[in-house]
């Protein structure tokens, strides 16, 4: 079943015409990947999907309800986050406050404690630092709390904007490792990379991006076995 | 006259207090504005003059004692600074930045000149709420209404720290003036954020407002221009966009003004104002409580 559901969706910066009429789903309970090289418009395509932006046309839906347009702090509330690229933590909060900024439109205390203790479980490092100011972390400390910030919300289906950016290799396979543990708690991943073969390797199903357009889809091993793909985003 | 030195420094440290206290309440909100949207509000000396009618009308007409004037008055320019909000900044929220600018010392001259149309261009004398007792604490001297003003502002600023930091608004005005998309991405409702965020820092200046009335017994239309002009070098020589930095601002800015006219002359009173947001520009932008470059990832 489609958790999620992308149909033919324009956006404009302006003028300039980001993505180009893209059509996408990703599968409830599974890892969808979207690669593509830097400008391609693969945050653009989250941004509109999490109501960042609003596309021009086309249609978005989520777990059967049209979300096109609906202004981003709903879409959160309906049980999608983001982890956007770069992280964007609010630098100046400590640890535990952006960990509490995450769970901002939930009243459930009880359950609410309960997802920290396994936000902490999963980042053990952000429990070292929790009084700590998000600004002071490493980038892969920083990485894990934007991470844990959108668990908080409790998301059903969560996106990732190029979690692996900047970060050494050794910290890039345990952030995939994260991931994975993420989604095989239940949640859904829509996950944006330009790390195409570690993305690759653990999607169930993919899509190449191209200026604006998607140009291949099929699940993460045929594309990692395409020779497309193997040239422009493998390294040969 | 050793001590006759002594004796006068701290009765204008006195004087100074109370002045900035009134200042640092102003610059709270122009601070918390520039915080959210990075405007400077050139309207909010106004807001602070129509603080002062209300409070006025409250309690020349309508007869209420200090409190009740205070909150009337608070919950009034509350509803003035959102609507103003709505109205005239909300629809430039992108447009480019002057033109916000613009708008704003437009919404100024409009506020002034409704007041001059309603309320006539005369000074009003501001009832007596008080009555001035004055009070010699050794050989120095402070009246009835420079206590009201310093426990008011300080109450109210102690309450402001705590709705910033400590209450699920305070968070969301934060986590919004530091970075709205994120803000976003956590369910926060930006435009109800900005919405009370006026809320707040027009109430302060309407406390302002009040106070100086009070203090001075005399209100006219174009009385927040002034003030607001240096309520804004307050918050920039705290540190604009840092709530701290408004208050310490706000009192620094006073005790100067009155060290001025007590051992100079209060003639220089506000070119000293003016000096010192030279001073500050020069050797430290960012103001005295300001990072030098702001952490962001
Ligand atoms: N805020 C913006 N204003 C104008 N153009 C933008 C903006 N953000 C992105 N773009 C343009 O849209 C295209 C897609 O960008 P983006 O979605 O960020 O790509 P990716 O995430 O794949 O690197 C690029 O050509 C980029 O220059
Ligand atoms: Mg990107």
């Amino acid at each position: 079943m489609d958790m999620l559901t992308v149909e033919d969706i324009n956006v404009y910066y302006g003028a300039i015409h980001a993505i180009k009429g893209i059509s996408l789903s990703v599968a409830k309970g599974g890892i969808t990947t979207l690669i593509g090289s830097n400008g391609a418009g693969k945050s653009t395509t989250l941004h509109t999907i999490s109501g960042l932006l609003k596309p021009k046309t086309g249609k978005i839906t989520f777990e059967g309800q049209d979300i096109t347009g609906k202004p981003a702090h709903k879409i959160v509330g309906m049980g999608l986050s983001q982890v956007p690229e770069g992280r964007h933590v609010f630098a100046n909060m400590t640890v535990m406050e952006n960990l509490d900024l995450g769970a901002y439109l939930r009243t459930d205390k009880e359950e609410i404690n309960k997802d920290l203790t396994d936000v902490f479980t999963k980042f053990p490092r952000l429990l070292e630092r929790k009084d700590q100011i998000a600004g002071t972390l490493s980038g892969g400390e920083q990485q894990m709390l934007a991470m844990g910030r959108a668990l908080m919300s409790r998301p059903r289906l969560m996106l990732l904007d190029e979690p692996s950016m900047g970060l050494a290799p050794l910290l890039v396979q345990e952030i995939f490792n994260i991931i994975k543990e993420i989604n095989d708690s239940g949640t859904t991943v829509l996950l944006v990379e330009q790390n195409a073969r570690m993305a690759l390797s653990i999607a169930d199903k993919a899509y190449v991006l191209e200026t604006g357009n998607i140009t291949l889809e099929g699940t993460g091993k045929e594309l990692l076995n395409s020779e497309a793909v193997q040239k422009a985003y493998l390294g040969g | 006259m050793e001590s006759g030195f002594l004796h006068q420094l701290v009765q204008q440290l006195i004087n100074g207090i109370s002045l900035g206290s009134i200042y640092a309440l102003i610059a709270l909100g122009y601070t918390m504005i520039y915080g959210i949207l990075k405007l400077i509000n050139f309207a909010h000396g106004d807001i602070y003059m129509l603080g002062a009618y209300i409070g006025f009308v409250c309690t020349s007409i309508l007869k209420l004692s200090f409190l009740p004037a205070l909150i009337v008055s608070m919950i009034g320019a509350a509803l003035a600074g959102m609507v103003i909000e709505r109205v005239a900044y909300r629809p430039m929220r992108n447009a480019p930045r002057i033109a916000i600018l613009i708008t704003a010392i437009g919404v100024s001259f409009f506020l002034e000149n409704v007041m001059i149309l309603f309320a006539s261009p005369q000074p009003r004398t501001f009832p007596a709420v008080f009555t001035a007792t004055v009070y010699h604490v050794g050989a120095w001297v402070v009246n009835s209404q420079q206590i009201v003003i310093l426990v008011s502002a300080l109450v109210l600023m102690v309450a402001l720290t705590y709705i910033v930091n400590q209450t699920r608004a305070g968070k969301a005005m934060r986590a919004v003036s530091f970075d709205a998309d994120a803000a976003r991405l956590m369910g926060i409702d930006i435009d109800s954020t900005i919405s009370m965020t006026f809320a707040l820092g027009s109430a302060l200046a309407a406390a302002g407002g009040v106070l100086v009335g009070i203090y001075y017994n005399s209100i006219d239309p174009l009385m927040g221009m002034v003030p607001g002009i240096k309520a804004f070098v307050a918050a920039v020589l705290g540190g604009i966009g840092i709530i701290p930095g408004a208050m310490l601002g706000g009192i620094i800015l006073g005790v100067v003004e009155a060290l001025v006219s007590g051992f100079i002359s209060s003639t220089f009173r506000d070119a000293a104002a003016f000096a010192i947001l030279i001073i500050i520009l020069l050797f430290k932008p960012q103001g005295l409580m300001g990072k030098n470059i702001r952490e962001k990832v």
